[in-house]
């Protein structure tokens, strides 16, 4: 196989031979799989879990595969061999996911084997993307970056990656399970809607360990995580984690798949009961074979050094130039770009929400600019976030305009990180064998209705996730405005919730009234964000602080006001 | 059924007898799980070799007191997709000490071997008709292992790398 080195300075982990080996040899079993499968020696039942372990879905038009990327960061290299494979294999296009994972949505079968062999190449794969495994650990797409960090959580997301491949006892649960950790003060990683959650901490000598949230998920029982564990230390890490997944692994729900994952049963046994089965567990795991041995912590974490930042003042004069210059740059500026722990470095978000766009799709054109441009201006390196967007994560201040005028010209200069345009949504009825009703649509309706970046940026941040039916892969139920598809007797008609909340402070967000058809939702979305200007409190308030206070009425009145 | 052990079609000396019929006295023979529970005290002074079999929803913890009895512990899996039997083989061995056979029965596939092997099972019953070679190479395939299991018995470190099969 060629090889090809992915880039030094990029934060990602670094394959070593054993690494590479390793994805080789699953590239080869699944050859021989497929070939068992089409030889009969499988059966279609038998083989679909073995596809799905290899990121193959089958969907409504053709089958979907969803590559891998370790809690969402990769380099240049990685990203234009990605582009090269939507070129050959797709319709030159790829499709970042909420999972920080990248999808193709028309692949062949029979083509799966050479992709599989292409993305080797850049040390990628396919693996454990979909399935009732352990799947691709999710981490705050600043690590490494932001200012408010105290753990370096790609550390520990790559020792359960490495953990928890084709781990022996866990990779036959009875539903998926997925994992986030945040090691920062504000949680951008959405840790108490995963199975488990993880946030990093240091006690007062300065050591790294881990509160557990346990059982949150959305789908058809949405639940908050709950917290099984205030502090666990670092050496106990793995076994701890490992606990969980015996208990879940033995005591889940497999009669039912609408009940089959941890929340539920974290929720059926109680949080007492369940907590008293994973300490008894724990306590006996406990010992030299489970325990994270500091020299591994060590040994990952080199592969995380920080790049080689240059030693810069933190004010730029070129920058404030640029933002006095260019008042749409200033736009971005203040909404996409955050602050770095490096002075005169900041963090930029690339937003694949054009107005009227499809959420989270980039052209492969546009995937090779951007990987050109991490090079130039991020040490070849680059991130997906669970939002659908990408990340430079290490861009000098002065570069920021230069940066800005690339990605503006590409159409990827989108001024909404956070705000209304940022929309989250499901492949739904146009990709999706189990929807209700379309997503990608309704997201570019209310897009372009919101394309104005000074209205946006009036609105303030309003997070609009769409869901094409309960199963919730757009999140719906923690956008402040959620919307979710339901079927009306063969009609597409979107049931609106509003006041959920990803971060700590985690909220499941309520129904507002009866389901609404298509262009009434535009029309109520609309509604709601006029309810809430007329009543919040200046500039300050956030929708979902004045929701908080006016409560419901005001919107319903004014959405259902006709009927 | 074709037995495997340590990767072949290898020779089963043991035999499985139905609820209700004899169990013969002068061979090893598995007996369901509930039939132990309402006749263990028939079994009483046997010297032949006696196996039990558990059912998937029957967890390592039930057997746990009795487990001395017993030269064979067979694990049910009703469909291969229902990973039960993993852990119970896990927990048999590191949390009960059981140092006999385990054996997988029921739905399991090659692809699920080398799994097998690593939580502890020693022997696995495959259906009639099976191809052995895929059996064989299941246990070679993959040769690399990113975590502590029971295929070696010197305790080990995380993140260990090399796998050694067979
Ligand atoms: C079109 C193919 C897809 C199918 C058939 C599908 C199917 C499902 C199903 C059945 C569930 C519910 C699982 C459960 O609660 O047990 C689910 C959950 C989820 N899916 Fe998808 N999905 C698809 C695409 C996607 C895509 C493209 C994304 C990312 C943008 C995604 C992200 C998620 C997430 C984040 C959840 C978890 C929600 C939770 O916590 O319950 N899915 N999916
Ligand atoms: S939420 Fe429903 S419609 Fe959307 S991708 Fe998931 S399963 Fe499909």
């Amino acid at each position: 196989m060629n090889h090809i080195a992915p880039g030094a300075r990029a934060g990602i982990y670094h394959y070593d031979e054993i690494d590479r080996q390793f994805v080789a040899e699953r590239v080869e079993q699944f050859r021989r799989q497929v070939e068992r499968r089409l030889s009969g020696e499988l059966t279609e039942e038998e083989f679909k879990p073995v596809r799905l372990m290899n990121g193959l879905y089958l969907q409504l038009h053709a089958y979907m595969l969803r590559i891998a990327v370790p809690y969402g960061v990769m380099s240049a290299t990685q990203l234009r061999k990605l582009a090269a494979i939507g070129r050959k294999y797709d319709r030159g296009y790829g499709h970042f996911t909420t999972r920080q994972n990248l999808q193709y949505n028309w692949i062949k079968l029979e083509d799966t084997p050479a992709i599989l062999h292409e993305l080797a190449e850049v040390d990628m794969h396919a693996l454990q993307t979909s399935g009732n495994c352990v799947r691709n650990v999710t981490t705050d797409p600043f690590v490494g970056a932001a200012k408010d960090e105290v753990v370096d959580g790609r550390v520990y997301a790559e020792i359960l990656r490495q953990w928890t491949t084709m781990h022996p006892e866990f990779t036959y649960l009875p539903r998926k399970f997925k994992i986030a950790i945040s090691g920062a003060e504000s949680d951008r990683a959405a840790v108490r809607i995963h199975d488990v959650g993880l946030l990093a901490r240091r006690n007062d000598k300065g050591e790294a360990g881990f509160s557990f949230y346990v059982g949150g998920g959305l789908g058809r029982s949405p639940f908050v995580g709950k917290l099984v564990r205030e502090w666990v230390a670092q050496e106990d890490f793995v076994a701890y984690l490992e606990a969980i997944l015996r208990v879940y692994n033995q005591y889940g729900r497999r009669d039912n798949i609408y009940k089959a994952r941890i929340k539920i049963l974290v929720h059926e046994l109680g949080l007492e009961k369940f907590t008293q089965e994973v300490e008894e567990e724990f306590a006996r795991l406990r010992g030299p074979k489970y325990r994270l041995d500091p020299e591994i912590v060590e040994g990952v974490r080199q592969h995380f050094a920080p790049p080689p930042f240059e030693e810069l003042p933190d004010h730029s004069e070129a920058l404030e130039r640029a933002k006095a210059a260019d008042p749409a740059f200033a736009n971005w500026l203040e909404v996409n770009v955050a602050e770095h722990k490096a002075p005169g470095y900041a963090i930029a978000t690339i937003s694949l929400k054009p107005a009227g766009g499809i959420p989270g799709d980039a052209t492969c054109d546009q995937m090779d600019l951007v990987a050109d441009l991490a090079e130039r201006h991020s040490f070849g390196e680059l991130r997906v976030t669970h939002v659908q967007n990408l990340v430079l994560a290490h861009v000098k201040k002065d570069e920021l305009y230069d940066l800005w005028k690339r990605l503006d010209e590409a159409g990827l200069g989108s001024a909404n990180a956070g705000l209304i345009g940022d929309i989250i949504a499901c492949p739904g009825l146009d990709y999706c064998a189990l929807a209700n009703a379309r997503a990608i649509p309704l997201a570019q309706a209310i897009s372009a209705r919101f394309a104005d970046p000074i209205r946006q940026r009036t609105i303030g941040e309003l997070g609009i996730k769409i869901s094409g039916c309960i199963n919730a892969c757009g999140h719906h139920h923690v956008g402040a405005i959620g919307i979710l598809g339901v079927d009306k007797k063969g009609t597409e008609y979107y049931q609106i919730t509003v006041g959920g909340d990803p971060t700590l402070t985690t909220a499941i967000g309520d129904i507002l009234g009866p389901a609404v058809t298509e262009t009434e939702a535009v029309d109520a979305i609309e509604a709601i964000v006029d309810v809430y200007l007329a009543n919040r409190t200046g500039e300050g308030e956030r929708f979902v602080d004045t929701l908080k206070r006016v409560g419901h009425a005001p919107f319903k009145e004014r959405i259902y006001a006709a009927d | 059924m074709p037995l495997i052990e340590n990767g072949r079609i290898g020779e089963d000396a043991w035999s499985f007898i139905p609820d209700g019929e004899p169990v013969p006295n002068d061979r090893p023979v598995i007996i369901s799980f509930e039939r132990w529970q309402a006749e263990r005290d028939g079994f009483e002074g046997r010297n032949a070799k006696l196996g039990v079999r558990l059912k998937s929803g029957t967890l390592a913890g039930a057997i746990a007191a009795d487990l001395d009895r017993f030269a064979l512990v067979a694990v049910e899996f009703a469909k291969f997709r229902d990973g039960r039997g993993f852990s119970t083989a896990r927990e048999l061995r590191e949390r009960y000490g059981y140092t006999g056979e385990i054996r997988a029965v029921g739905h399991v596939i090659p692809d699920q071997y080398l799994y097998l092997v690593r939580t502890g099972f020693t022997s696995v019953e495959a259906p009639e008709g099976t191809n052995p070679e895929s059996w064989a190479n299941a246990l070679t395939e993959v040769t690399i292992a990113f975590q502590p299991s029971l295929d070696d018995t010197a305790p080990l470190s995380l993140l260990r790398r090399k796998l050694k099969v067979g």
